[in-house]
């Protein structure tokens, strides 16, 4: 049996700025058919209080989407035992949203542009190709099994 | 959400794609469009003028039944797809793939 969504807001200081922040945690099971409500919840906690364009929106949607998925089914391999964490830093400016997995990690560097002739005929590989195209900056920690994804409010 | 499937004048089996094509439903597609190779059809539209949303694996379950239908000799063809959606063929250059059409009608002539 799936395990409920768990949502966790709480508000915090950011560092250097008078203006206040707010995080939005979310730990979700290895279950693709979590993805759909975990990416509506995150959207919906990211964009409210700010006037956010349908490009924000749809963009956020997809990189979440991909992210998660990614996180469930490369990094955690699906495996019920194992959790995505979810945390989004929202500035008055700025989304920054981590989604983290408890596998070993990859080398983002060795995934092959999906758009090159040879590839275009590949059923797999355009996620984080998606996540590189939409997003204003992308990082991933050491391990390779947490990603960073920033995007501007406008 | 889902899919329903249809047979048009002409012998053209459309697929219309209702709500989302994601990681949880695309095996679902697949196997529809299986099930009407294996049972002759040759020329195939998915429609997706009331889809939200394709993932990076909806979008990779369409790049499978195409290379399926083109295996099999046959012909696919999409149509419908909103601005956000079309920006991610555009982006992933899989518009250069896939024989894509504003609106299925204009989908049922190109055959």
């Amino acid at each position: 049996m799936t395990s409920p969504l768990r949502l966790c807001v709480r508000r915090s200081a950011v560092t250097g700025s008078r203006e206040a922040a707010t995080l939005v945690t979310l730990r979700l099971p290895s279950d693709v058919n979590c993805i759909e409500e975990a990416v509506e919840l995150v959207t919906r906690h990211c964009l409210a209080g700010h006037e956010s364009t349908e490009s924000i929106r749809f963009r956020l949607r997809v990189v979440l989407s991909e992210a998660i998925s990614n996180a469930i089914v490369r990094g955690n391999c699906e495996d019920c035992n194992k959790w995505v964490d979810v945390r989004a830093e929202l500035g008055p400016d700025v989304i920054s949203v981590y989604v983290t997995d408890e596998g070993p990690g990859f080398d983002p560097s060795a995934i092959p542009e999906p758009i090159r002739p040879e590839q275009l005929d590949e059923a797999n590989g355009r996620g984080l190709f998606l996540i590189r195209k939409l997003v204003d900056a992308v990082q991933f920690n050491t391990q390779g099994n947490s990603i960073c994804m920033i995007l501007r409010r406008w | 959400m889902g899919f329903s499937e249809s047979k048009e004048s002409g012998g053209v089996t459309v697929v219309k794609v209702d709500g989302q094509l994601i990681i949880g439903n695309r095996h679902e597609l697949k196997d529809l469009v299986q099930t009407a190779l294996d049972r002759g059809d040759r020329r195939l539209l998915v429609d997706f003028s009331r889809t939200g949303y394709i993932d990076s694996s909806g979008l990779g379950a369409l790049v499978s039944i195409s290379k399926r239908i083109r295996e099999a000799g046959g012909e696919l063809r999409l149509s419908g797809l909103n601005d956000d959606l079309r920006s991610l063929f555009e982006l992933t250059k899989l518009d250069t793939l896939f024989a894509i059409t504003e609106t299925p009608e204009q989908a049922l002539s190109s055959f």
